[in-house]
């Protein structure tokens, strides 16, 4: 992520007044930030931070739901939550869903929102912004209304994908309830519910890309997909990084989709880290817990550091 | 660009590509409008035959009045404590010189890449602990917070000339006064984009919720409609298709409205 903006120097104040007064000001200054910085912090540190910290301590401690009142007369079992995650095939499974999940739907996010987003920029006239709206329009969804309908559409006798299908003489097969197409499924409704995102990141990215050099390019003969890939697509590098990382992300988080429409079946088909670490939680089991959503912490850490790596500008 | 891409071509294809991406919407609307009996028609019906209000009306004999206020008073007090406490903190990282500042810069923007589910827990044995459960307090103060907002207003404030800050200094306005006075209300833009992003995540924020509320008085819109969608009426498609219209149409007029400031928002606040 680049910003348009640039630090302003804090030492740039005159130097000619006298460093007493500088110092009566410094104080104030100092006053005034810790003032208006308190609020945030003091709320912060008790609902964020101060949890972050817990959650590593539980996750090293067979803390579980009878000791909700007591949370630190717990006894310290070192590694033992996360062998006991990496032992458990469902959890193994969830691992393997996720991965499959972010491989799927990573690309086919961001390929969609560029897509739209380049679409959307050879000028298309007055219905730009009711594209833009419309695609726009699943991510503002709630998640529990989203189920409620695709749920209905994905219905295997009734529902309208299946209609359709049937008009072009295809038998649509039980979508979310047989095991080779649930998760897929998810991956669908999960980029129909994401890509409005990243349109609306890359829109803003691509006013970086200079028409000189697509009009200079154009001249010398190249064509509109050679243009993409030696002007559009470098221009664009930070804001492709940045939906890159937040995409992935996300979607290493992956979660609401399988616990509304699936309950990650059938036999595990769609349980994800997230979801499997959230119904340990629903078991009592606040060490496991703690430790499984620490793993995923530390994968998403490491995906990260690796896209900023390759994508680094060379 | 140059030759352009003859323009009712690329409509065309975008058009197709719209119905595409709105159909569940107009699908849920529609269906919210039919009987249940035309619902489980073979072949499914497009427009509703006979129009009807019957569903609503069933949503609105529980109290989904009391859910619809519930959403609307978290979300915008979550919203309004998000703007003036990440403007507060955010001007203040951008401007003034004060103790900690770096480092506490750095571990509330470190806490960004933390997953939601590792502070789930302790957050639910802190609310529980506080007495806090089951009220809409616990719904609140946990989102009051946000490192993102935080970063966004830091960005915009740095993006403020300087000059107004010295100049309120030379006028005498003091250091408080001056954020109150001269910079806050130059926030507009700022707040639009994080208004919007705050105001829908509390809107449709689930999870949490779902875990903390136990009783009706503290239900949220997309828990009250879970619990049905899961309960005993799960086959009651047109009360399904109406609480979903519920939750879903109110945002998407608020956002018909703002979209503009959204999106200017997005580009003038550093993520590009």
């Amino acid at each position: 992520m680049s910003t348009s903006t640039t630090t302003a120097g804090t030492d740039g104040r005159p130097a000619a007044a006298g460093s007493r007064r500088r110092s009566r000001r410094g104080a104030a200054e100092a006053r005034a930030g810790v003032l208006l910085a308190l609020p945030f912090v003091l709320l912060f540190a008790v609902f964020t931070a101060w949890p972050v910290l817990q959650s590593m301590f539980m996750s090293f401690t067979d803390m579980r739901i009878s000791d909700i009142r007591t949370p630190f007369a717990v006894d310290f079992v070192g590694l033992e939550n996360y062998r006991t995650a990496f032992a458990d095939p469902v959890f193994r499974r969830a691992a393997l869903n996720t991965g499959v999940f972010v491989l799927l739907g990573v690309p086919l996010t961001i390929t969609a929102g560029l897509a739209a987003a380049l679409a959307l920029n050879t000028g298309v006239g007055r219905l730009r912004a009711v594209y833009r709206v419309g695609f726009y329009s699943p991510v503002i969804t709630s998640i529990v209304a989203v189920a409620v309908v695709w749920r209905f559409l994905l219905q295997p006798g009734t529902g309208l994908v299946n209609t359709v299908l049937g008009w072009v003489g295809i038998d649509g097969p039980h979508w979310l309830g047989d095991q080779r197409t649930a998760l897929l499924s998810l991956v669908v409704m999960a980029v129909w519910r994401n890509f409005g995102t990243s349109m609306i990141i890359f829109l803003a990215g691509l006013q970086a890309v200079d028409p000189g050099l697509h009009e200079a390019a154009a001249l010398d003969g190249a064509g509109r997909w050679r243009r993409f890939v030696s002007i559009t697509l470098p221009s664009i590098r930070p804001t492709m990084l940045f939906v890159l990382v937040t995409t992935s992300i996300g979607y290493l988080q992956f979660f609401e989709e399988p616990f509304v429409m699936t309950n990650g079946g059938p036999l595990n088909a769609t349980v994800s880290a997230s979801m499997y670490t959230y119904n340990q939680f629903g078991f009592g089991n606040y060490g496991v817990a703690g430790a499984m959503a620490y793993l995923t912490f530390l994968v998403i850490g490491l995906v990260t550091l690796v896209q900023f790596r390759l994508m680094r500008e060379k | 660009m140059l030759e352009r891409r003859n323009p009712i071509l690329t409509n065309i294809v975008l058009l197709g590509f719209l119905l595409l991406v709105i159909t569940p919407f107009l699908w849920m609307v529609l269906g919210s409008l039919k009987t249940q009996g035309e619902l489980l028609r073979v072949p499914p019906t497009w427009l509703p035959e006979e129009p009807t209000l019957g569903n609503f009306r069933r949503l609105f004999d529980r109290p989904f009045a009391k859910f619809f206020s519930n959403s609307a008073i978290v979300a915008i007090v979550v919203t309004a404590g998000n703007l003036l406490l990440s403007s507060m903190f955010g001007y203040a990282l951008a401007h003034l010189r004060f103790p900690f500042k770096k480092l506490l810069f750095v571990l509330v923007l470190g806490c960004l890449m933390i997953p939601g589910l590792v502070t789930f827990i302790p957050q639910y044995v802190l609310v529980v602990n506080l007495g806090l459960a089951d009220t809409l307090p616990a719904l609140i103060l946990p989102f009051l917070v946000q490192p993102f907002s935080v970063f966004l207003m830091r960005q915009f404030f740095l993006g403020l000339p300087r000059e107004l800050l010295e100049a309120g200094r030379i006028d005498g306005v003091g250091e408080i006064a001056i954020f109150f006075r001269i910079y806050l209300p130059l926030a507009g833009p700022a707040f639009a984009t994080l208004g919007i992003l705050t105001f829908l995540g509390s809107w449709n924020n689930f999870l949490w919720p779902l875990v903390v509320s136990s009783s009706e008085s503290t239900y949220t819109l997309p828990v009250a409609l879970a619990l049905i969608s899961t309960g005993q009426n799960q086959t009651d498609y047109g009360l399904l298709l109406a609480g979903a219209t519920l939750i879903v149409l109110p945002i998407l007029v608020v956002f018909l409205f703002f979209q503009r400031y959204f999106i200017q928002g997005i580009a003038a606040t550093g993520i590009k």
